[in-house]
């Protein structure tokens, strides 16, 4: 009996670690999938870009201020491009992110358990609206209504990008300081009231310093997203690569630029085709010094405040 | 003059205008004041309390009074509604939705749960110390700054968070590195600069909710001298699980078990002589 009961336990073990080992290969191999796909894409765009600079001087590309590839005579000053995506993210982070941050206040500081059980999903599903459906929705319905403000205002405008991306990421932004504000221990607020001070005392100056880094992060989120987004400006702020600060004039972002490109008949090995790459390296770059930026804000404040 | 009493001397008129003047508590001078006089001084009072969390009652008809200038204990098992009744006197329960409160609850002159009082009115004047030390994510300065400038304190603010950090005999410890984080310094000096805090916003009453049980020993007894310190300026009310401590520490103590008050007498006769069977069980450790 015995002898039987130490076999059969052997077995089953060597069966398992059998298990374990492919269990372990297997997580490892999906994870090693996606650093493998991000080192490829860098590698793409790099290699891709390389015939861009070996035509265009990288000075010429970085400090240029007019931007026309697809034309002759050709120029490719990425400073316009730059600014495009400039307005429509300084543009649509000031209206997000106050709003934003107020509404996570009042959700996580002021709202009844049953306001915040119906607003959270709410602004899950407004996280998950397809982008080109805002782009349509800023073509057709905010710019109507800004023209009605001021009829001087371009079809295409920056103003009405600006406006819709900030619709799209206030939800996130919403989402995630409320996240951060809800994180900071009762007993802190516990705190605040014992000593004879007010709610809105306590939510401004004790728990939103307590969760500044959740906060500032969410900020630096907003900034990638608003940075990145493609569809919305495409459509909505038009494809005129210039160099404003008019939020009212039609602008081409790097993104739309990339849209247009990709989607046009441009010869494929020419310049033209070469600058996508050079664009698309500039936005990796960006926003991966954002990201870069967020970790080390949230390390920074973590270190200080816990 | 003890540090302690020093506490007062910087307290600025507009200050304390704030809040309804009230008489200096009667300082007793005699410790072995006899237990009906201290009664008569008790200007925390609960009468015919009931609280419910929902439909549960966590504290049923408890009739108590916590004489001036006393440190009152509330002893009792895990669950019991001793700190439940703890921070019905300063309204700490309004922060969770399910809870009411019955009866009456009373300060001097004023009905805690009155339809004109402002809860933050009670907590200006009963001020509380929690279970596990809370400070601020800020500096040891600015913990002890912040409520008074929030409301508005007029005086020397430096003057304030010295004299109320060597009130909670933790100045010594602290005094060249203020502006330092709170969360660098150890738990039981955490607990001290919640206190300090506390008296910062120079309250009458100090509720106590086992403000030693995340604490070690040696911190436990640096508390403890605190508050036989602070007894000669505030009244004090500790809920404790520490039975040792009730007995070191406090003047009364109250037994509580199931919600209910069992017994309430001088912390010498609850520990060598209760009256109900129940209590002496308990302080003897039978159960609990």
């Amino acid at each position: 009996m015995a002898e039987t009961a130490t076999f059969s336990l052997g077995k089953s073990k060597k069966r398992s670690r059998w298990i374990e080992e492919a269990t372990r290969s297997g997580f490892f191999l999906c994870a090693l999938a996606s650093v493998l796909t991000t080192f490829g894409i860098v590698f793409v765009l790099i290699r891709e870009a390389i015939p861009f600079f070996q035509v265009v001087p990288l000075t010429d590309f970085l400090f240029g201020t007019r931007w026309n590839a697809l034309i002759e005579p050709r120029s490719f000053g990425v400073i316009p491009l730059l600014m495009g995506t400039m307005i429509i993210v300084i543009g649509s982070g000031l209206i997000a992110i106050p709003i934003g941050l107020a509404s996570a206040i009042y959700l996580s500081e002021f709202a009844s358990d049953r306001t915040r059980k119906i607003v959270k999903p709410v602004l899950e599903i407004l996280a998950g609206i397809p982008t080109v459906v805002y782009g349509y929705f800023a073509l057709t319905g905010i710019t109507p209504l800004l023209k009605l403000i001021n009829d001087d205002i371009s079809v295409f405008n920056a103003l009405s990008a600006s406006i819709v991306v900030a619709v799209m990421i206030l939800p996130m932004v919403a989402s995630l300081c409320d996240d951060a504000l809800k994180a900071v221990p009762r007993a802190l607020r516990e705190g605040g009231f014992a000593l004879g001070s007010t709610k809105t005392e306590v939510s401004l100056k004790v728990v939103v310093p307590a969760a500044l880094s959740g906060i500032v992060a969410s900020f630096v989120l907003a900034f990638s997203r608003a940075i990145g987004e493609t569809m919305a400006v495409t459509l909505a702020a038009g494809a005129t690569p210039k160099l404003t600060m008019n939020p009212l004039e039609s602008i081409q972002t790097m993104t739309a630029y990339i849209v247009q490109v990709a989607t046009g008949d441009i010869e494929h090995g020419s310049v033209s085709y070469y600058s996508l790459y050079a664009v698309g390296g500039m936005l990796f770059l960006i926003t991966l010094g954002a990201n870069l930026l967020s970790h080390r804000i949230l390390k920074k404040y973590r270190e200080q405040y816990e | 003059m003890s540090s302690a009493e020093k506490t007062h001397t910087v307290s600025e008129e507009e200050f304390m205008n704030k809040r309804p003047a009230t008489p200096e508590p009667q300082k007793n001078s005699s410790e072995a004041s006899d237990k009906e006089s201290d009664m008569k001084n008790a200007h925390l009072k609960g009468d015919n309390v009931t609280i419910s969390y929902g439909s549960e009652q966590a504290v049923k008809n408890v009739d108590i009074r916590f004489p001036t200038n006393k440190i009152t204990a509330v002893i009792g098992p895990s669950g019991c509604g001793k700190s439940t009744l703890l921070r019905a006197f300063n309204r700490m329960n309004d922060f969770i939705p399910s809870a009411s409160v019955e009866g009456s609850l009373i300060y001097r002159d004023m009905d805690l749960y009155g339809k004109d009082i402002d809860p933050v009115e009670v907590r200006l004047r009963i001020g509380m110390v929690f279970q596990k030390p809370n400070p601020f994510p800020k500096t040891i300065y600015k913990n002890i700054a912040w409520a008074p400038q929030i409301n508005g304190y007029k005086g020397d603010i430096d003057e304030l968070v010295e004299s109320s950090l060597r009130s909670a005999a933790l100045w010594d410890e602290v005094s060249d590195r203020l502006h330092d984080s709170a969360l660098g310094l150890s738990g039981g000096q955490q607990q001290r600069l919640c206190i300090a805090r506390a008296l910062a916003m120079k309250p009458e009453v100090l509720l106590m909710d086992e403000p030693c049980s995340a604490l070690d020993p040696v911190s436990t007894s640096h508390i403890e001298d605190l508050m036989l310190e602070l007894k000669k300026q505030y009244t004090i009310v500790i809920v404790t699980h520490n039975m040792q401590q009730a007995a070191r520490v406090s003047d009364y103590t109250a037994f509580m078990d199931s919600g209910v008050l069992i017994e309430f007498d001088d912390t010498g006769t609850i520990f060598t002589k209760p009256s109900v069977q129940r209590t002496e069980d308990y302080v003897s450790g039978r159960f609990g």
